[in-house]
């Protein structure tokens, strides 16, 4: 058993989730692929949704994968945070929102 | 003058700056235990060894290690600290081999190629030849390094010269992070300068192209892609035009491998070359079609073989005893640093290749 939860050497095995599920990897990764094409969004605007996805997601893998993607594509500093600042933002303001739920239930039961 | 971020490892005394050092590092850890398959053992899997040259296309003349910069991950190991130069009688006999080969292309590069006190009469000398493409590889800042070189691109006009300068991204905090402090400030004029007598003007004869290679440890990213964003932020910011870029990946020698091993990135470098292996880029990688000549003479496969002392596999190893026959055919020698070729759609001193 590993000391630790994540190994940063795992990242390069994850084309070998197909071993175990031949048809469904395969597909997983097709579709994966095709969805980092150049399309409507460039390819170097999906690498910054995919960062700042990682963070809110906080998957190190990802995090690492799509700063190492980033610097690739001549991506800066300050534009990897500020697509983190994004999914932050969505973060924070998702759990905020939520107060409103709170708001209404105290409204309701407490006049 | 610009800040010098380090000296050479020559100059510090690095064991980094033996080749053999090098080599060593190359053939043993994870290439010697199994772990990654040797490039050799790689390109046999498709039947492509050995490596085979074909007719000689492009001449790289590599005519002194003295620059005026230290970039971090210079495979020459550049600076003003070095003093290997080569002479105006080796220059005869390159120009001897110029006039009767069949290359159609010619590439002066360096160290700071301007710095070679002979460097003007030998572009002269050069151009009568006619050769087809005659490229000077110009690290732009040595434009406006001192006022004897202010009139470079006037110069370079008058010879007709194929300008290829590195520029490694199009802000200033990346640029000099990897070349040094003022690098970009003065690479941006030297630029204006290049574009005020006509060079990267889009229907000029006078080719400027620029060459991008990563600061760190990582590939470069879709050749296309990056000229697009280098186009558009270089007009947008400065007013400066350019024709193409050249996405070079960083192989693992000299000050690259120096950085990779000291920021413990040696092995994953490594992966990623290998795991972005393309079969197509072998067919095309440039020491198939590229003699490399030294600043004393010598014969190589490519730079990057003449900077781990691999010579030619060839009865003609000097520029002496050059024979195009003898030299058409040979065995590419090869050694683990090749990966840097064959990643993803390749990489070359003319950009991918596959």
């Amino acid at each position: 058993m590993s000391k630790t939860y994540y190994d940063p050497a795992d990242l390069r095995k994850f084309s070998k989730i197909t071993e175990w599920g031949e048809e469904l990897g395969n597909k997983f990764f097709e579709y994966y692929g095709k969805v980092f094409e150049e399309g409507a969004l460039t390819a170097r605007e999906k690498s910054l949704i995919a960062l700042a996805v990682a963070h809110t997601e906080q998957c190190p893998y990802c995090i690492d994968a799509y700063t190492k993607d980033g610097l690739q594509r001549g991506v800066t500093k300050e534009e990897m945070m500020e697509a983190i600042h994004v999914g932050a933002a969505i973060k924070s303001g998702a759990t905020l929102v939520h107060g409103i739920q709170m708001m209404n239930k105290v409204n309701k039961l407490d006049g | 003058m610009i800040k010098l971020k380090t000296q050479s490892l020559q100059k510090k005394g690095s064991d980094l700056a033996q080749s053999n050092r090098q080599l060593e590092i190359l053939s043993n850890g994870i290439f010697k235990n199994g772990e990654l398959p040797t490039f050799k053992a790689k390109i046999s899997e498709t039947s492509q060894f050995p490596l085979k040259a074909r007719k000689l296309e492009i001449l790289q003349i590599n005519v002194g290690y003295m620059c005026n910069q230290v970039c971090d991950h210079c495979h020459v190991d550049a600076g003003p600290d070095r003093k290997e130069i080569m002479t105006r009688d080796t220059m005869r006999q390159c120009l001897e081999v110029i006039k009767t080969s069949g290359a159609h292309t010619l590439d002066l590069t360096g160290g700071a190629p301007e710095m070679n006190p002979d460097f003007r009469w030998f572009v002269e000398e050069a151009s009568k030849v006619g050769i087809k493409d005659f490229i000077v590889r110009s690290n732009l800042t040595i434009i406006r390094a001192n006022k004897k070189y202010y009139d470079l691109p006037e110069f370079f006009k008058k010879h007709n010269v194929h300008v290829v300068s590195s520029m490694p991204h199009w802000t200033q905090g990346k640029t000099d992070k990897q070349r040094g402090d003022g690098v970009f400030a003065k690479s941006i004029k030297a630029l204006q300068e290049l574009n005020a007598v006509g060079y990267g003007m889009p229907d000029s004869d006078l080719k400027l192209d620029l060459v991008y290679n990563p600061s760190g440890a990582f590939l470069p990213g879709d050749q296309a892609a990056m000229e697009k964003d280098f186009k558009k932020a270089l007009m947008e910011d400065f007013g400066i035009q350019f024709h193409s870029l050249f996405a070079i990946t960083n192989l693992p020698i000299a000050r690259f491998l120096d950085f990779l091993i000291a920021s413990e990135n040696y092995e994953d470098y490594m992966y990623q070359l290998v795991e972005a292996y393309n079969p197509t880029a072998v067919k095309n990688v440039m020491c198939t079609n590229t003699l490399s000549i030294s600043w004393d003479g010598y014969l190589f496969d490519c730079d990057f073989n003449q900077m781990l002392e691999l010579p030619v596999n060839s009865k003609s190893k000097h520029i002496s005893e050059f024979n195009e026959e003898q030299l058409e055919g040979r065995d590419i020698v090869i050694s683990q640093h090749c990966y840097g070729c064959t990643a993803g759609a390749g990489s070359s001193c003319q950009g991918v290749v596959a």
